[in-house]
C-alpha cells in the first residue's frame, strides 16, 4: 500500500470517527445532561423524553453508533484492500517467537 | 424447597461449571496465559468482555443506586456504556493491531521508555487493586446474606474460587469461564426483571414496562408518575428530576466514560481476538451484551423503589415479611422506631425517618420484596457471584501480567525463560488474591463508589496516553510521562483529600468547579492531555522507528512497505 493511499485511508477513518463522536456527544452530554430539562417537557407514553434519553435512549444510540462504525470500517478496509482477516496475527506471533 | 437449598444448588452448579471449564482450558504457554493464544472468536470475546466488565457494581449495586438517585443515576448508565463508543472507535482496533500482551507493553514501546512502562505498570496495578477490592466486597455481601456464612468467610470462599481458575487457566481459562458467567448473570438479571415487569405492568419487556401503566392491583397510572407522586408525598426528591448540579453530572459521566475506555482489564480483552476486524466486531458484541443489562437496570430501579415504598411505608413492624428481618440481621436494613408506634415511617426527612436501607441490597432483595418464587431469588445470588468473580478474575490477570510480563520479563529480568515467567505470573495472582481479599474484608464505602474511583484513576492516566499515542504521531515520551504523572497524581490527591484526609469537607461548596471526587477523573484527563501536548511541543520528536510503529498500527492488515 502506497503512502498516499495510506494517508487517504487514515483521513477517511478520522472523518468517520469524528462524525460518530459528534453524535455520541450530542446525545449523551447534550440531550442526556445539558438539555434534559427542556426535553422533559415532551412526553411519550409514561416517559419524559429527556429522562428516557438519559436512562435508556442514549444506550441504544451507543449500540447503533458502534454497529455503524463496524460496517463502515469493513467497507473502508475492502475499498483499500486492507483485509486484516487474511493475515493472522503477525505482530503477536513475532513477539512470541522472539 | 427453601431459598437456602435453591441457593446452594445454583451456586454449587455454577461453580462446578466454572471449575470444569478452568480444567478443560489450562494454559500451557505465556501467550495462552496472557491473551488466550490470540484465537478467541469475536462473539465469545464480546460475551467475555461483557462479563469482565459487568462487575458486582453493575449487577448488585447499580440498579440500587439508581433507585435512590433517580434521574441523577444516569451518570452510571451513560458513563459505563458510552465509554464503549470511545473504546471501539479510538482504542480497540489499534491496540489489537499493535498486538502485544498488555497496556504497559503499548505505553513502553510506543513511548520508547522503561520509565513510561513502569509508570503504566504502577497505574495498572493501582487501578486494578482498587477495583478488585470492590468485587471481593460484593462477593462477601452475597455470601453473608444468602449462604448465611459470615462476611469474612464469604470473601474467603470467593477468593478461593477465583484463585483456582485464574491461576490454572490464565486468560484462556478466564475467557471461557467469563462466557459462562455472562450467560449466568444475564439470565439471573433478566428473569426477575421480567417477572416483576409482568406483575406490575402486564408488560413482559422491562424496558417497555418502565414507561407503562401499573396494573389495577398496583393502583393504575404510569409507573414513573406514580413513583414521582409517592416520592413527593413522603418527602423524597422527585424521581425523574435531577438533584445534583448539571456540571457535576456532566463531569462524573465523562470520568466514567474515559475510565471505561482506559481500564486495562477491558483493553486487554481486545488482544485476545485474531485480528483487527474481529477486535472491532467484538467491541460491538460487547456493548450489545452490556446494553441488555444496562437498559433493564433503570427499569429494575424504578420497580424496586416503588415496591419497597409500597411494602414498608406505614407497615406495622410486627407484620413485615421475612426478608426484612433477614436483611436486618446483616445490618444492611435498620429500623429505629423513633415515635414508638410500631409502624415504619419511611420518609425523606431524616429527623422522623425510621428506616435505613443499604443501596447495595436493592437488586438482591428485589425478588423477595416482589414475592417471586424461591428459585428466582437463588438465581439472582448465582448471578451476582458470577458478576463479581468474572470481573475479579480479569483484574487479577492484569495485576499478574503487569508483574510477570511488564516488570520481570520486559524490565528487570529479560533473560528469564517462558516457564519462569509463567511461574511468576501464577505467583503474582496468588499474592494479588490475598491482598485484595484483605482489602475486600476491610474496605470502606459502597461497592459502586469504590469502583467509581478506579475509573477516575484509569481515565486520568491511561486514556489520554493511549489516544495520543495513536492519533498524535508527534507525541513523545517526555509529554506522555509528564501527562500520566500529572493526571494520576491530581486525581488521586483530590480523591484522597476528600474521602480519607478530610471527609467533612466533602460538600459541593468546597469542590473544585463544583465537581465531586467521583467526577474529578475527567478534569484529570484534561490535565493529562494538556500537559502532554505542551511538554511534547518543547521536547524532541520521537525517533523514526517509533513514528513508523504509529503509521503501522493505523492500518489494519499487512504492514506498510518501509
Amino acid at each position: 500500500m502506497s503512502d498516499s493511499s495510506a494517508n487517504s485511508y487514515w483521513k477517511a477513518n478520522i472523518r468517520l470517527v469524528l462524525s460518530l463522536l459528534f453524535v455520541w456527544f450530542f446525545i449523551s452530554f447534550g440531550c442526556g445532561i445539558l438539555f434534559v430539562d427542556a426535553l422533559d417537557t415532551i412526553r411519550f407514553g409514561g416517559f419524559k423524553l429527556g429522562f428516557w434519553i438519559a436512562q435508556q435512549g442514549s444506550i441504544f444510540v451507543f449500540v447503533a453508533l458502534i454497529i455503524i462504525y463496524i460496517r463502515a470500517m469493513d467497507k473502508l478496509d475492502d475499498k483499500y484492500n486492507l483485509d486484516s482477516s487474511s493475515e493472522k496475527d503477525s505482530a503477536a506471533s513475532q513477539e512470541s517467537s522472539k | 424447597m427453601s431459598v437456602q437449598i435453591w441457593t446452594y444448588l445454583f451456586v454449587a452448579l455454577s461453580f462446578s461449571l466454572y471449575i470444569g471449564i478452568a480444567i478443560w482450558s489450562r494454559a500451557g504457554s505465556t501467550k495462552e496465559f496472557y491473551v488466550a493464544g490470540g484465537g478467541v472468536p469475536p462473539l465469545a470475546n464480546g460475551m467475555a468482555t461483557a462479563a469482565d466488565w459487568m462487575s458486582a457494581a453493575s449487577f448488585i449495586s447499580m440498579a440500587g443506586l439508581i433507585s435512590f438517585l433517580g434521574r441523577d443515576g444516569t451518570f452510571y448508565l451513560m458513563g459505563w456504556t458510552g465509554g464503549y463508543v470511545l473504546l471501539a472507535l479510538l482504542l480497540a482496533p489499534y491496540l489489537r493491531k499493535f498486538g502485544k500482551f498488555t497496556v504497559p507493553d503499548f505505553i513502553g514501546d510506543r513511548y520508547y521508555s522503561q520509565t513510561a512502562r513502569l509508570i503504566a505498570v504502577f497505574c495498572a496495578i493501582s487501578v486494578s487493586f482498587v477495583y478488585v477490592c470492590g468485587q471481593m466486597q460484593g462477593a462477601g455481601i452475597v455470601f453473608s446474606r444468602f449462604l448465611e456464612v459470615d462476611f469474612t468467610t464469604g470473601v474467603l470462599i470467593g477468593m478461593a474460587i477465583v484463585f483456582f481458575y485464574a491461576v490454572l487457566g490464565g486468560m484462556k481459562g478466564i475467557t471461557y469461564t467469563q462466557v459462562a458467567q455472562y450467560c449466568v448473570l444475564i439470565f439471573a438479571f433478566m428473569v426477575p426483571a421480567i417477572f416483576i415487569s409482568i406483575m406490575m405492568t402486564d408488560q413482559p419487556i422491562p424496558q417497555i414496562g418502565f414507561g407503562s401503566e401499573l396494573t389495577e392491583a398496583y393502583g393504575g397510572g404510569y409507573l414513573l408518575d406514580r413513583l414521582d407522586g409517592l416520592s413527593e408525598q413522603l418527602g423524597f426528591a422527585t424521581y425523574t428530576e435531577g438533584q445534583r448540579s448539571t456540571q457535576d453530572v456532566f463531569f462524573i459521566t465523562a470520568a466514567l466514560m474515559f475510565g471505561t475506555a482506559g481500564l486495562p482489564h477491558v483493553i486487554i480483552r481486545f488482544f485476545t481476538v485474531p485480528n483487527v476486524r474481529d477486535a472491532r466486531k467484538s467491541a460491538g458484541y460487547a456493548l450489545v451484551f452490556i446494553a441488555i443489562l444496562y437498559t433493564t437496570a433503570p427499569a429494575v430501579a424504578a420497580f424496586a423503589r416503588t415496591n419497597l415504598i409500597n411494602t414498608v411505608s406505614n407497615a406495622e413492624y410486627e407484620m413485615v415479611p421475612e426478608w426484612f428481618s433477614k436483611w436486618e440481621n446483616t445490618g444492611l436494613i435498620t429500623f429505629d422506631d423513633k415515635n414508638n408506634d410500631g409502624i415504619i415511617q419511611y420518609v425523606g426527612d431524616p429527623a422522623t425517618n425510621e428506616l435505613n436501607v443499604n443501596r447495595d441490597i436493592m437488586v438482591l432483595a428485589n425478588p423477595e420484596i416482589a414475592e417471586l418464587p424461591n428459585w428466582v431469588v437463588a438465581l439472582v445470588v448465582a448471578g451476582a457471584l458470577a458478576a463479581a468473580l468474572s470481573t475479579a478474575a480479569g483484574l487479577l490477570l492484569v495485576i499478574s501480567t503487569s508483574v510477570a510480563h511488564d516488570m520481570m520479563k520486559r524490565t528487570f529480568m529479560p533473560n528469564i525463560s517462558e516457564k519462569q515467567e509463567l511461574a511468576y505470573a501464577r505467583i503474582s495472582i496468588f499474592v494479588a488474591v490475598l491482598i485484595s481479599g484483605y482489602y475486600g474484608i476491610n474496605a470502606p464505602a459502597y461497592v459502586a463508589q469504590v469502583v467509581a474511583f478506579a475509573f477516575g484513576l484509569a481515565a486520568a492516566s491511561f486514556f489520554p496516553a493511549i489516544v495520543l499515542g495513536i492519533f498524535q504521531k508527534r507525541m513523545n515520551k517526555e509529554g506522555a510521562i509528564a501527562g500520566m504523572i500529572v493526571g494520576f497524581t491530581f486525581t488521586a490527591a483530590y480523591i484522597i483529600y476528600f474521602k480519607i484526609i478530610n471527609p467533612a469537607a466533602d460538600t459541593a461548596d468546597n469542590w473544585l468547579f463544583g465537581i465531586s471526587p467521583e467526577g474529578i477523573g475527567s478534569l484529570g484527563t484534561v490535565a493529562n492531555l494538556l500537559v502532554a501536548l505542551a511538554v511534547a511541543k518543547f521536547t524532541p520528536e520521537p525517533p523514526a522507528e517509533v513514528q513508523e510503529i504509529v503509521e503501522n498500527i493505523r492500518l489494519p492488515g499487512e504492514a506498510i512497505p518501509r
